[in-house]
């Protein structure tokens, strides 16, 4: 049996990613979980009025921890009955009770204020998180703790201790969370995603109407960007963020918009004279824009300035040509979706459009190339092994052409797009009934539904 | 009377002058006073007068009607020409000429006669109004009606073996339709059913729209008059997930657009 070993570095969280081969190069990709470290996140109690908001407090920080992937999480039923909620609160762990002769030395057991108590049997947390919030002059705060259960002595356990303020409001709950996640993700490296935005089309404002829709990472902090009540659709997002372009049919015929995030205003944008200009995708600088026109009668690639001026064509074929995305390390090529050989697959060409080739083998169809911020995985929807239309999401090392399946027939699954920490997924499945947004793990764990209202499609996830 | 009567006549008379004669002469009775004077026919008497005589309107549209009035004083007959013959001394009536005519009155006297004359003048009715209008077809129902939507196969915008029967019958149609509107033009949509991806399904629809053009094209319709718009899956005329759904969607749509 084959066994190659594929190693992938995630950016920034120099997780390896390792995938096993086997006969009918199926592929099996694991996040290193033998590694993962243990975590138990007893909820924190709420004081006066910050009291209603604590469970919201909770819940994100819980989370937040949980979707990283990066960590274990010891089992609730498990937790000692009496946590800590202040460091005064802990106390030394009691040196073991005397083993009578012929019985086991007895755990010492101080019904969770020692850190013993978490790191030992049944739990075994490597790590104990707890803290209580309270409403200090009009504020909600949040005094959050981490401490490392292996470490006898108490102050040398001590990871971290920080006081979070926010807005008493459920908004300020979140957000307070978000930031302690953040901090405990940090002691492991891994970056948050606290405060990034996911952009999506949304129906939800009416059957046959699609906007564009915004909400935070987790689902929260829903609204819509536009209200041209039409179908606007395709968004994609500049590399600073800045900058959102999406596909509109506002005027008629599907033209290319561009919009400011930060000013909330439409930004202008020449589209050329085509049936249909669509697909907008922005180069790593921004400085240029690549999308699909039917210029020539057949939908191809081109690319333009920020603001549409000076467009050329890249792509050259008889064929219907779409979806471009410029490798985002490099900037020097492109992945797209081609009919050229047939039912369409993915392809990647130089910026002049030489150099082609099918990245995909030909099998079904291949569509929603989008490159991991490390320039050499994409993630793309296939309906290999499957009916047509029944699409599900796989990840590709361009360079060796190995392909990993990450959903598995749950409905269609489509339009997949990494999370700037380049470990998760954000895409849309009608596994629920309805087209919803979800995110998970490059591993396919982690499932998480972001939308329930109306139907949601291509979500975009930007920092 | 025949010759005896005469005779009897004859002797009568002469015995009468006879016996006159014969008879001894008799004071002179005075004359028996003259008997009132008989107006008679034949006398002459005051002549005719016509104190009026009109044609009410004098101006009619063919085919309308005037009234002749008159009234005439002193005559012992009236009488009006071309038709109208004679009538009393006052009166009216209604005439219709088909052209402008002039109407001449004699009245007759016994100190003389008096003539007039009323012309009514016949002006040619307008041109008839248009015919009622036909109860006329709105863009969108000509279109519903006599111009078909196109099928085409999984993954393929060229024009099918049976599109082209129908698009040669759109073509007349269409031809048709631009005429009666000559400010319309006609979009050409182009759909694909729900299983290629959003994004590729674009650039599908794009090429449907666009093949089915250039074929109404070469048909003769201008191509200045033709518009193509790819709505991709996002407009499906069905959503079920059969293959009679999928085919129902995977079309061209034509609509008028003013």
């Amino acid at each position: 049996m084959k066994r190659t070993t594929l190693a992938i570095l995630f950016a920034g969280a120099a997780l390896a990613v390792v995938a096993y081969s086997q006969a009918q190069s199926d592929i099996v990709i694991k996040l290193t979980g033998g590694t993962k470290k243990v975590i138990a996140l007893p909820d924190f109690r709420g004081a006066g009025g910050a009291a209603p908001f604590t469970d919201t407090f909770n819940r994100t920080v819980f989370e937040d921890v949980q979707r990283s992937g990066m960590m274990g999480m010891a089992p609730k039923s498990f937790y000692p009955l009496n946590p800590p909620q202040q460091e005064s609160d802990l106390r030394p762990t009691p040196a073991p009770t005397p083993a009578r002769r012929g019985e086991q030395p007895q755990a010492p057991n101080c019904s969770g204020r020692c850190l013993s108590d978490w790191g030992g049997a049944p739990l075994s947390a490597n790590y104990l998180g707890f803290g209580y919030t309270a409403d200090q002059g009009g504020q909600f705060v949040a005094f959050g703790h981490l401490y490392n259960t292996a470490v006898p002595d108490i102050a040398g356990a001590k990871l971290f201790r920080k006081l979070y303020t926010a807005p008493l409001t459920e908004e300020g709950a979140r957000s307070a969370a978000h930031e302690y996640a953040a901090d405990i993700l940090k002691q492991f490296g891994v970056p948050s995603l606290a405060g990034s935005k996911i952009y999506f089309v949304s129906d939800r404002t009416g059957r046959g109407m699609k906007e564009i829709w915004q909400m935070d990472f987790d689902g929260a902090n829903q609204k819509p960007l536009t209200s041209f009540r039409s179908i606007s659709t395709m968004p994609a997002i500049s590399p600073d963020g800045l900058r959102l372009a999406f596909t509109t049919y506002a005027k008629g015929q599907p033209q290319i918009m561009m919009y400011s995030t930060e000013t909330g205003r439409f930004i202008p944008f020449r589209n050329s004279a085509a049936p249909t200009n669509a697909q907008a995708s922005f180069t790593p600088d921004g400085e240029h824009v690549l999308y699909a026109s039917s210029v020539s009668g057949y939908l191809q690639i081109y690319m333009s300035n920020a603001d549409g001026t000076n467009p050329r064509r890249i792509s050259t074929s008889r064929a219907i040509e779409a979806e471009p995305k410029v490798n985002p390390k490099t900037g020097t090529d492109i992945v797209f979706v081609s009919g050229r050989g047939g039912l369409q697959q993915i392809y990647r060409m130089n910026m002049d459009g030489a150099d082609v080739d099918r990245l995909t083998n030909g099998e079904g169809e291949a569509s929603n190339p989008a490159w991991h911020p490390d320039g050499q995985h994409i993630a793309f929807a296939w309906t290999r092994g499957y009916a047509p239309g029944n699409w599900n999401i796989f990840i590709m090392d361009v360079a060796s052409r190995e392909t990993v399946q990450l959903t598995h027939g749950e409905g269609r699954n489509e339009n997949p797009t990494w999370a700037p920490d380049g470990r998760h997924l954000v895409f849309s499945s009608n596994r629920a009934g309805g087209s919803q947004i979800f995110s998970m793990l490059a591993d396919g764990t982690e499932v998480k539904q972001l939308t329930t209202q109306g139907s949601n499609w291509m979500p975009v996830w930007t920092k | 009377m025949n010759k005896r009567h005469i005779a009897v006549m004859l002797l009568a008379a002469s015995i009468l002058m006879f016996a006159a004669g014969c008879k001894k002469k008799q004071p002179v009775a005075p004359p028996p006073p003259t008997p009132p004077a008989q107006p008679t026919r034949v006398e002459k008497g005051p002549a005719a007068v016509i104190n009026s005589f009109r044609a009410e309107p004098s101006t009619i549209v063919r085919g309308e009607s005037s009234t002749l009035r008159w009234d005439v004083s002193n005559a012992t007959e009236v009488t009006i020409d071309n038709g109208v013959g004679t009538v009393p001394a006052r009166g009216s009536r209604q005439v219709t000429p088909s052209a402008s005519t002039t109407y001449r009155m004699t009245a007759k006297g016994g100190g003389g006669d008096a003539v007039s004359a009323a012309t009514v003048s016949v002006t040619n009715p307008p041109p008839p109004p248009p015919p009622p209008a036909a109860p006329k077809a709105s863009l969108s129902e000509r279109m519903a009606k006599e111009v078909q939507d196109v099928f085409f196969d999984y993954d393929q915008s060229e024009v099918r073996e049976d599109a082209r029967a129908a698009l040669q019958r759109n073509a007349d149609a269409i031809k048709a339709i631009l005429n009666d509107f000559p400010s319309a033009v006609i979009s050409i949509e182009g759909h694909c059913d729900e299983r290629g991806s959003a994004e590729y399904n674009l650039g599908l629809g794009d090429r449907r729209a666009t093949s089915t053009k250039e074929f109404l094209s070469q048909m003769g319709i201008p191509a200045d008059r033709l518009k193509t718009i790819s709505y991709g899956k996002e407009k499906p005329f069905c959503t079920d997930s059969n293959e009679q759904c999928w085919q129902q969607n995977r079309r061209a749509h034509f609509v008028g657009v003013q």
